[in-house]
């Protein structure tokens, strides 16, 4: 298990990053982190001529509080978020979620704009952030693009980065302060992918919902508009409106065709919402 | 001293021999990270090895085309010329022989079968090569399952056989006066697929000494000599040429208990090269090539009284055995296990098992910490708990009723299994004791707040260990236990050195051989050095499996102690100018009437001072090597019963363990702790087979869990800490009354786990039949539970 040959870069700032990157060509790979590419070389399940390592890069460590929003660099670390070494704007939220992902050798090296990249489905912040309604910006030498996650994300592994670009930043926005969260995962054991794993952000005085299910074959479901499974309009009274057979519907459409999976993914979104506060 | 040390120097557990809470002689460099495993390895020149292995589970292979650049670089079957397949023939009666050849010849009958040997300077260059090499080959249809392999019209692994069975046995006893019992229990029962998973895998490196004329492979392994008898057969040298060397071992648990070809191949290639080559097995590897174990499939039927007495069991078992009959264990040993081992501990008039060794396209099987008692003791337990509930009565109960009684010990049962000593009701009551089942019951009647549900399951075995020639000499596989042997030697400066031919990789055998040498000689535990894992240190030994070690080679060393023992005093006599029969061995000096002289006196006196020895002398000196086997080479039986209670989530279907009770007689314990640290490494393993270890295999046949992220194996927050009993019922053939007790910890909790949850799921009308238990299984059986099952919980 000894990855192909492969070249290795590790720019200092982010235009030699974006220089190496164009000049690689859809060969190259970016690291930021490793935690999944590392395995996957290893077991040549894929093969790039160019290996850059982002984690160089100064900028991408980068935490910005601002106004509205935190923008958090795309090596940030899980255990930045978890340790509170970075801002927070979702009241807790994010270090939550942090603190859950994998094993602790994981999140010392894993960063946030790596996971979304590699866009696990059963990955932790495709689905917490989708729901924070956070989005990144990408950057190539061609300029610069900012997508909301849950449009990033476009399939089971994969997403809309185009081969020269990198994800440089996360902006998560504040939450309301009217705003009530749960994020719900159930894993096999500790520390390993979930195969249930539901993440709502619910203001019922606003009157809005955004509720995610991820750790499916496919891009993680998002239901934005929840009329039809609330029953009507977001209210206080939401979690005894709650109505699992519209979710139901949504997992068989996404492909989640045994009944026992679909079981145990609508018992986590049940528990979610139960839990949000 | 203080006061408050005096009972703990001289209680239980104190002092260096047998019974002592030793601390681990070997720890002092294995936890310094000093330790030295096959990857330590470095030789000058040394080249790294990648195989090329078959992608597909069954194809003809066409060609096997090697890139021009690397033509010297890789060997294909074509090269080894004069090595012969490996085969493992039982001689039981209708046993088909498969020949695994060391690299693919023809047809490759299962994923990772080795088809070409690529060296290099760095195993990742050895890959490159591998990865250049092209296979063309003609895709077969493949058979994975091993009850359709049994069918007729199956895909043939070896067509020449015409089916797909190693071996079909029958064994039984009046199973007619069975079938009128009131109570008749059937089901079928699964166990998955697994694979051992120690901390480190097999490794080879093999190089050659022109001085020594010897080939020299360093291996982990844990029979050593075996392995030297299969290279030896394989590759057509003398023994005396050949040199097997297994140094730290990272635990075994049987997967490293077989010759492999990867083996022969190194040796092979380094002989061919002349120069020194290893290869180390990868995870991958591991999981998906070389051998995986424990896959059965019972169809069993269990007659009772309504009193919950046994009246018979019948069962039809398979054993999917894989492709090749693996050495020297045989592709039979597991089946033919089963039916001598079905009946447990309990009592029964009547009792029938057939059982397939079957052939499939995948890895073959291997035996595994428990052997086939893990999957029997999941298939009987479960079905014990099924009578229970058809007699109304508490599962703990119905073991009672059936299980021997101490004053039937010694007791033959019913397929003639000697079960030498012990109270197993006894342990049953313990454990249900500290499990406290009247608390559980209670608990569970006024419900969890979270709305999880409560079941407790109990499991008991006895475990036949360190059987020997009459019990290995009727399976007719290549490798029978006789006498085991072991050197002793007195060093010039007193010290002792002991070799044997056992191996440790995990059973702290430095530590309580050195004990059992101090119980006679009363050396100084740290100045023993046990001597193991090198064939040309070692007296010859099948090795280290079956629990046996302890019995074995433990009687062994002690026999060999005692005869340096009888041979000191006759010296020892001689220095303080007595006669013999004047005067006594004692903690490691001989006394007299007018003084002692020491063991390290009488040592140096033979080596260093020969003109002060009586002219009578034993010329064989301070040195002996001994044999021993137990008064009857049936195997010591040590038994558990194991209690479980858990919690089990019926929407999520997780299941956690909130309490685990163990009540173990291993007969006379030489070193307390290092048992209960076997007894907590099997339990681990246990709980691994119970609710998390699988290998599955896609329609093709190609194994589905390839890293440690798909196969999944219990961490620290997966195992609880277990309440642990011992009880002490002495051997009444071996050397103290010890007792094989290495492989007992892993034989239960799958059942004992299976029965608490299907205790939780009882009351919705589910069941769980099949290991591991997985979340979803759990809302599977839920789901089809019936749904007033459901709404009655």
């Amino acid at each position: 298990m000894k990855p192909a040959p492969f070249a290795y870069e590790r720019p200092r700032d982010l235009s030699s990053a974006l220089t190496s990157l164009a000049g690689g060509g859809p060969a190259a790979k970016i690291m930021a982190g490793g935690q999944s590419l590392g395995p996957m070389l290893n077991l040549r399940l894929v093969a790039p001529e160019l290996i850059v390592d982002v984690t160089g890069v100064d900028e991408l460590k980068q935490a910005d509080l601002g106004a509205d929003e935190l923008v958090l660099g795309a090596c940030v670390t899980h255990a930045d978020i978890e340790d509170g070494r970075v801002p927070d704007v979702t009241g807790g939220a994010m270090r939550a979620v942090a603190a859950n992902i994998a094993y602790r050798a994981v999140r010392n090296r894993g960063t946030i704009g790596g996971s979304l990249s590699h866009a696990d489905p059963s990955a932790d912040w495709v689905s917490a952030l989708s729901a924070l309604g956070a989005s990144v910006t990408l950057r190539s030498q061609a300029g610069t693009r900012k997508i909301l996650i849950s449009e990033f994300v476009t399939g089971a592994l994969q997403s809309c980065l185009m081969p020269d670009e990198l994800v440089v930043a996360v902006h998560v926005p504040k939450r309301a302060a009217s705003s009530q969260w749960a994020y719900v995962k159930t894993c096999r054991k500790t520390g390993e992918f979930a195969h249930g794993l539901c993440a709502v952000l619910i203001d019922p005085d606003a009157g809005t919902a955004r509720i995610v299910i991820g750790a499916i074959d496919a891009a993680p479901i998002l239901v934005l508009h929840p009329e039809e499974m609330f029953g009507g309009p977001i209210k206080g009274d939401y979690k005894e409106r709650f109505d699992a057979r519209v979710a139901d519907r949504l997992l068989s459409a996404a492909g989640v065709s045994e009944p026992a999976h679909r079981h145990i993914h609508l018992t986590v979104l049940k528990r979610a919402i139960r839990e949000a506060a | 001293m203080r006061d408050g040390d005096h009972s703990a120097a001289d209680g239980p557990g104190a002092g260096q021999g047998v019974g002592a809470r030793l601390l681990r002689k070997e720890d002092d460099r294995l936890m310094r990270g000093r330790g030295q495993f096959v990857a330590d390895i470095r030789l000058p020149g040394l080249q790294d090895i990648a195989f090329v292995r078959s992608p597909l589970a069954h194809a003809r292979i066409r060609s096997i085309q090697i890139p021009e650049a690397y033509r010297s670089s890789v060997f294909t079957a074509a090269d080894l010329v004069g090595v012969q397949p490996i085969r493992a023939v039982s001689g039981l009666p209708g046993f088909k022989i498969s020949e695994q050849p060391v690299l693919a010849t023809g047809k490759v009958r299962q994923v990772g079968e080795l088809v070409a040997m690529c060296v290099a300077p760095t195993r990742a260059e050895a890959e490159d090569i591998a990865a250049a090499v092209v296979l063309d080959l003609e895709e077969l249809p493949a058979v994975h399952d091993m009850l359709r392999a049994r069918d007729p019209g199956a895909p043939l692994v070896h067509e020449h056989w015409g089916d797909n069975i190693f071996l079909e046995t029958n064994y039984e006893v009046d199973i007619a006066s069975a079938l009128d019992a009131p109570i008749k229990v059937s089901r079928e029962i699964t166990t998955a697929r697994q694979c051992m998973s120690p901390l480190e895998g097999r490794g080879v490196v093999a190089t050659f000494d022109h001085r020594l004329d010897q080939l020299t492979l360093y291996s982990a392994a844990q029979m050593p000599h075996i392995n030297r008898n299969g290279l030896a057969e394989c590759l057509g040298m003398d023994q005396g040429r050949i040199r097997v060397i297994s140094p730290d071992v990272g635990g075994g648990f049987g997967h490293k208990g077989i010759l492999l070809p990867e083996e022969i191949c190194l040796a092979w290639l380094t002989m061919q090269r002349g120069q020194p080559v290893r290869w180390i097995e990868d995870r991958r590897e591991h999981l998906t090539a070389s051998a995986n174990c424990r896959e059965h499939h019972y169809k069993i039927t269990v007659y009772a009284d309504r009193d919950g007495r046994l009246r018979g069991i019948d069962c039809e078992a398979t054993v999917d055995s894989g492709a090749y009959s693996s050495y020297p264990f045989s592709a039979c040993l597991e089946a033919a296990q089963v039916a001598s081992i079905l009946p447990g501990p309990y009592v029964m008039p009547a009792y029938r098992c057939r059982t397939y060794s079957v052939a499939t396209n995948k890895c073959p099987i291997l035996p595994y910490r428990g052997v086939a008692r893990t999957g029997v003791c999941f298939a009987l337990e479960l079905m014990l708990d099924l009578v229970a509930a058809e007699a109304g009565l508490e599962p703990g109960e119905v073991r009672l009723r059936n299980l021997v009684q101490p004053a039937q010990m010694p007791f033959d049962n019913i397929t003639k299994k000697h079960f030498d000593s012990g109270d197993y009701p006894e342990a049953v009551r313990r454990a249900l004791a500290s499990i406290d089942i009247e608390a559980v019951r209670a608990r569970q009647r006024r419900g969890e707040p979270d709305g999880r549900r409560i079941g407790v399951g109990l499991a008991i075995y006895c475990e036949q260990a360190a059987h020997g020639t009459s019990v290995y000499s009727g399976w007719g596989i290549p490798m029978v236990p006789g006498h085991e042997q072991a050197t002793a030697r007195l060093t010039p400066d007193g010290g002792l050195e002991l070799r044997v031919g056992v191996h440790s990789h995990g059973q702290s055998m430095e530590t309580t051989l050195a004990q059992v040498a101090h119980e006679i000689l009363g050396v100084d535990a740290a100045k023993v050095r046990v001597v193991l894992g090198d064939t040309a240190m070692t007296p010859y030994s099948t090795g280290t499996w079956g629990s046996r070690s302890m019995v074995m080679a433990g009687g062994a060393v002690a026999t060999a102690c005692r005869a340096l023992a009888e041979r000191a005093t006759r010296i020892g006599a001689k220095l303080l100018q007595q006669d013999a029969a004047q005067v006594v061995f004692d903690h490691g000096e001989v006394r007299g009437a007018n003084g002692s002289v020491s063991l390290r006196e009488i040592a140096h006196t033979w080596y260093r001072r020969p003109q002060d020895l009586p002219g009578d002398v034993d010329p064989g000196g301070l040195e002996v090597t001994s044999g021993y086997k137990p008064q009857r080479d049936s195997g010591t039986f040590s038994y558990a019963a194991h209690a479980a209670v858990v919690a089990v989530d019926p929407d999520l279907g997780t299941v956690e363990i909130l309490d685990y009770v163990i009540v173990e007689d291993g007969g006379v314990l030489v070193n307390p702790m290092v048992v209960d640290g076997q007894i907590y490494g099997g339990l681990a393993q246990g709980i691994g087979t119970a609710l998390y270890e699988e290998m599955p295999f896609d329609a093709a046949g190609q194994p589905l869990a390839t890293t440690l992220a798909d196969y999944l194996l219990p961490g620290p927050t997966e195992v609880p800490a277990p309440r642990l009993h011992h009880m002490e019922t002495p051997s009444p053939y071996t050397e103290f009354g010890v007792k094989g007790i290495g492989e007992g910890g892993a034989i239960a909790p799958p059942a004992a786990i299976a029965n608490a949850v299907n205790d939780a799921l009882r009351p919705f009308g589910a069941e769980i039949m099949r290991s591991p238990i997985t979340p979803y299984r759990i809302v599977e059986a839920l789901l089809a539970a019936p749904t007033e099952g459901r709404a009655a919980a």
